[in-house]
């Protein structure tokens, strides 16, 4: 198809700026909510083009980051089991508990697999009858779709050795809580755009009403994130609290019904701690009744594990806008992607990670040097 | 982790009482779920993640948001007045 690559188009990506200097008449805080687009953003040096006074501040959208430490921890101690083959997706390996990580428990001998797509479990689990097939089933409604299916096909053949380990999040309760915070800097969205390729945008136009702020729907590549920009700016000069949408190339205000469906079939809405962040009431999905049988919580009696996060991180804070990676001693210095303490540095789309990985634990000097290379 | 990629679909199949297909992502071509795309066709553009297509991407969506961006260029070098008809122009 046409029009893919150009939505990386550098020289266009200058106009939009300039566009949005134009626009601009005071500064704004913008927040981008999903950690796909914080990767974009640092990746692309974005926000080092913006005019002065936009500030794109990282948003909690990385469900790996988000994912509590607890969870990890009790992962790790099915996947220690001897009949379990644990599968995951590839980034939550290097994630580290209390006592290490995937990666480390598959080189001692535990059957650790990663799976590309969660209809992978079937398989494995079709071929191998005697074991349990454990899926650590993580993410935002971008992931709920497919891992719904998986249950409800392992339920429909009666897989009874396929469950899933469910540490589902909901985006739309998370944007309320950070706006509920007293702290708050955030005046605006880039809502995100593969969360709501799923679930449509319906769900957030009572959240810019309420909390009057514009919350503009963007893709992730680097025009996108732009023109997003450029929107959300312009929705805030007329002070206008409303949700437009920028990825209209795929999706609707309605979003992908059947997949919809499927999710809450199998799943339904209750409380969910964020690591680094805590409880936010009614922010999760957890499996339904029907399909405890698949429900590896309920499986395997782990325990609950006491963990404590390391004081010097201020990861809660960067999720929720509050603070910048620049802002934590730890960061950088004790603190890097081989040896994370905490939730944002943990995967590539954690805005510490991000922040490190494109050099931005250099001197500033350097640091102009590395965005426009 | 929410990332999702558009490739073209080369071929829809039934396997175990599910619609699947095979996508093609630039060089490399996939098996997707297509249970949740029913009126995705061969040769329309699918965005996938972790195996299961999401959307069809509308190409017409795609030429208009780019030409969009590009007459918003031209416009900025004429300068002025006719730059608030593209701001309003690229309202959704
Ligand atoms: S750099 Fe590390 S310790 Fe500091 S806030 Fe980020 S994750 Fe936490």
């Amino acid at each position: 198809m046409k029009y893919f690559d150009e939505y990386r188009d550098p020289r266009l990506a200058r106009k939009v700026v300039d566009e949005i200097q134009r626009a601009q008449t005071r500064p704004w805080v913008i927040m981008e909510v999903c950690g796909g687009q914080t990767h974009s953003i640092v990746k692309h040096g974005l926000d080092f083009l913006l005019p002065q006074g936009i500030e794109l501040v990282h948003g909690p959208g990385c469900p790996v980051c988000v994912t509590p430490l607890e969870m990890i921890d009790k992962a790790h101690a099915i996947a220690r089991r001897p009949e379990v083959i644990f599968c995951s997706f590839g980034d939550m390996l290097r994630v580290p508990g209390s006592d290490g990580d995937l990666f480390t428990i598959k080189s001692r001998g535990g059957d650790v697999r990663v799976v590309y797509s969660p209809l992978d479990c079937l398989k494995i689990a079709r071929a191998n009858p005697s074991r349990m097939v454990v899926f650590f089933a993580i993410g935002f409604e971008t992931t709920a779709p497919a891992n719904a299916m998986l249950v409800w096909r392992a339920y429909k053949e009666g897989l009874r050795n396929v469950s899933l380990l469910v540490s589902h999040v909901l985006v739309p309760p998370a944007i309320a809580f950070i706006l509920q915070s007293p702290q708050n800097r955030v005046q605006g969205f880039l809502g995100p755009g593969h969360v709501c390729t799923v679930m449509g945008y319906r769900e957030y136009e009572p959240i810019a009403e309420r909390y009057q702020v514009p919350i503009v729907i963007t893709g992730f590549e680097p025009l996108d994130l732009l023109q997003g920009t450029l929107m959300t700016v312009r929705l805030l000069e007329q002070g206008q609290a409303v949700v437009e949408n920028q990825y209209a190339r795929v999706l609707g205000r309605e979003g992908n019904a059947a997949a919809q469906k499927l999710i809450y079939d199998v799943f339904e809405v209750g409380d969910r701690k964020w690591r680094g962040v805590g409880s936010i009431p009614k922010s999760g999905l957890k499996l339904r009744w029907e399909f405890r049988e698949h429900d590896a919580e309920r499986l395997f009696d782990v325990r609950e594990i006491d963990t404590r996060e390391p004081e010097i991180c201020i990861s809660g804070q960067i999720l929720k806008g509050i603070r910048k990676p620049h802002d934590c001693p730890a960061f950088g210095q004790q603190c890097t992607p081989q040896h994370p303490l905490g939730a944002t540095m943990v995967s590539a789309e954690g805005a510490c990670a991000a922040y490190y990985t494109y050099g931005r634990h250099l001197k500033k000097a350097d640091l102009v040097q590395v965005a426009q290379a | 982790m929410c990332l999702a990629i558009p490739g073209k679909v080369v071929e829809i199949y039934d396997r175990q009482l599910m619609r699947m297909g095979r996508v093609q992502f630039g060089g490399i071509i996939r098996e997707a779920c297509l249970e949740y795309v029913p009126e995705a066709e061969v040769g329309q553009y699918v965005l996938v993640h972790v195996g299961f297509a999401l959307s069809v991407v509308d190409e017409e969506e795609a030429r208009r948001t780019y030409e969009l961006l590009e007459t918003m260029d031209q416009l900025t070098e004429l300068e002025a007045p006719v730059v608030d008809e593209a701001a309003s122009g690229a309202k959704r």
